[in-house]
């Protein structure tokens, strides 16, 4: 643990406690955040995070993927662009490890694509795809929370990740009775809360509110700027380009 | 820094998770007791009301309704999850036989419930004899166990196979049986005086072997979906 500076918050964070300069005077559940002056150990490396070589997806006789080479290096973040059903969410479910490529090699992490050392590097992974993954019955609160047990992660950081989010007024409502943009909001709350290596965010801007453009961007910083590194696909190069280190298009199932 | 949670840890904040979703939707509470006790109502205006014949059929009824009700309570409540939220789960590290598991102690302790409950409405409507009764502390979390892992295991094939859903009633039968006699030829013993021990015995074999063959059928079966 690093002693805080200033008007920096101590955060019990994931499995990097941390300290993090964070403006939330929120109105409402708007959210307002400086980027975040980080005081914690890196991942420190300089073997690329991501690098796969040759890969390609088919589902059944149709070709989603074909002949794609991608290497991400620590502290990078690239963006994917691409018309829908370019391969986009197939191409980050493979670079997720939840699903095996067709053919190619592959490793994420340090781990094997096809290997059974995939397993243990998923909850180093954060992924926020197309439509939240929470539970509608259980309130924002008890999505975070049961995620960050079943982790291994202290629940006591729950209430300030929500709070990061501009959701602390609502963390006692169901998901089911909340707004697409606040489910998307709790998952950002999770990676502030997990502190992923790599990150993994499909069209990150759906569903959210301009005021949450911000949110995007910090946790993206967040990651890179401890050596992790971030991927997101979009099709609305406006909003993404300004996010990313580099870009790349994906068209006819292949990265240009 | 916390460390990577123990398989236990895991399962426990599995089964915690579903209890509380049950909690708060009642599908059990709700719709799946309801409907269980609706139907050993119903069964007597079938069979008539001779007294003898329905003592005689009660306790085989009351099994056959805990069986179907709570494999399909089970079987829904795996198939119903959503790829979104599956994909969370794998990426939280969650052991997939911790899944299991978890989901397994979560069904189990539902199942006792409905059991339980609609036990009480068997006996009311049917006259079961309850002689032999402690015995049934045995029969109830067995058969509930069971059921659990019955429904969560082809709940998981569901969600893994393009035919998955119209393969239950086939996977489900044949394992079911052994459960199925068990508890009702259990009771029957219990009426009759005999010994237990052996349907008993049955019972422990099927919740062991679904066990064994859940956890470890877990991984390849979350890898497949």
């Amino acid at each position: 643990m690093v002693g805080c500076r200033g008007s920096d918050l101590f955060i019990p964070f994931g499995h990097h406690n941390r300290c993090t300069h964070l403006q939330i005077p929120l109105a409402g559940i708007g959210w307002e955040a400086r980027r975040a002056t980080v005081h914690f150990a890196s991942v420190s490396s300089t073997t690329p995070l991501v690098e796969l070589h040759g890969i390609a997806a088919r589902i059944g006789a149709t070709t989603i993927l074909r002949d794609v080479d991608l290497t991400v290096g620590p502290g990078e973040s690239i963006g994917l662009f691409g018309a829908n059903g370019a391969g986009k969410t197939t191409l980050l479910r493979i670079v997720a490890t939840l699903l095996r490529p067709s053919a190619g090699r592959g490793r994420v992490l340090g781990a094997d694509l096809a290997g059974p050392d995939r397993y243990d590097i998923r909850h180093r992974i954060g992924l926020i795809g197309h439509v939240p993954g929470l539970y509608p019955e259980l309130t924002l609160e008890e999505n975070l929370a049961f995620a960050a047990r079943a982790a291994g992660i202290d629940p006591a950081g729950v209430a300030a990740s929500l709070k990061a989010v501009g959701l602390a007024n609502a963390a006692s409502r169901r998901a089911g009775e909340s707004s697409h943009g606040m489910q998307r909001r709790v998952e950002f709350a999770r990676e502030l809360l997990f502190e992923p290596d790599l990150l993994l965010l499909d069209e990150p801007h759906t569903a959210l509110d301009p005021a949450a453009v911000e949110l995007v961007a910090h946790v993206v910083d967040e990651v890179r700027n401890r050596g992790g590194a971030a991927v997101v696909v979009s099709h609305d190069v406006g909003r993404v380009a300004p996010l990313v280190s580099t870009t790349a298009e994906i068209a006819g199932g292949t990265l240009r | 820094m916390s460390g990577r949670p123990s398989f236990w840890s895991q399962a426990l904040a599995i089964a915690r998770r579903d209890l509380e979703r049950e909690r708060r939707a009642g599908e059990v509470v709700w719709i799946t007791i309801p409907f269980g006790a609706v139907a050993l109502l119903l069964i007597p205006l079938a069979v008539g009301t001779n007294e003898n014949l329905l003592r005689d059929i009660g306790s085989g009824m009351f099994w056959v309704v805990v069986l179907l009700f709570g494999v399909l309570t089970a079987v829904r409540r795996t198939s119903t999850e959503t790829p979104a939220q599956r994909d969370a789960v794998a990426l939280l590290g969650i052991d997939p036989a911790a899944e299991f598991t978890g989901k397994v102690m979560a069904g189990t302790v539902m199942l006792i419930g409905f059991e339980l409950l609609v036990g009480a409405v068997a006996v009311a409507l049917y006259d079961i004899d309850l002689s032999g009764w402690p015995w049934l502390l045995l029969v109830i979390p067995l058969a509930a166990g069971g059921l659990a892992e019955l429904g969560t295991l082809s709940g998981s094939i569901a969600t893994s196979l393009t035919a998955g859903p119209a393969l239950i009633p086939f996977l489900v039968a044949p394992l079911a049986i052994p459960l199925l006699l068990g508890a009702t030829q259990g009771a029957e013993a219990i009426r009759q005086g005999d010994g237990i021990l052996s349907w008993m015995l049955l019972m422990a074999i099927v919740v062991l072997a679904l066990a064994v063959a859940g956890v470890l059928t877990a991984r390849p079966l979350q890898e497949t979906r």
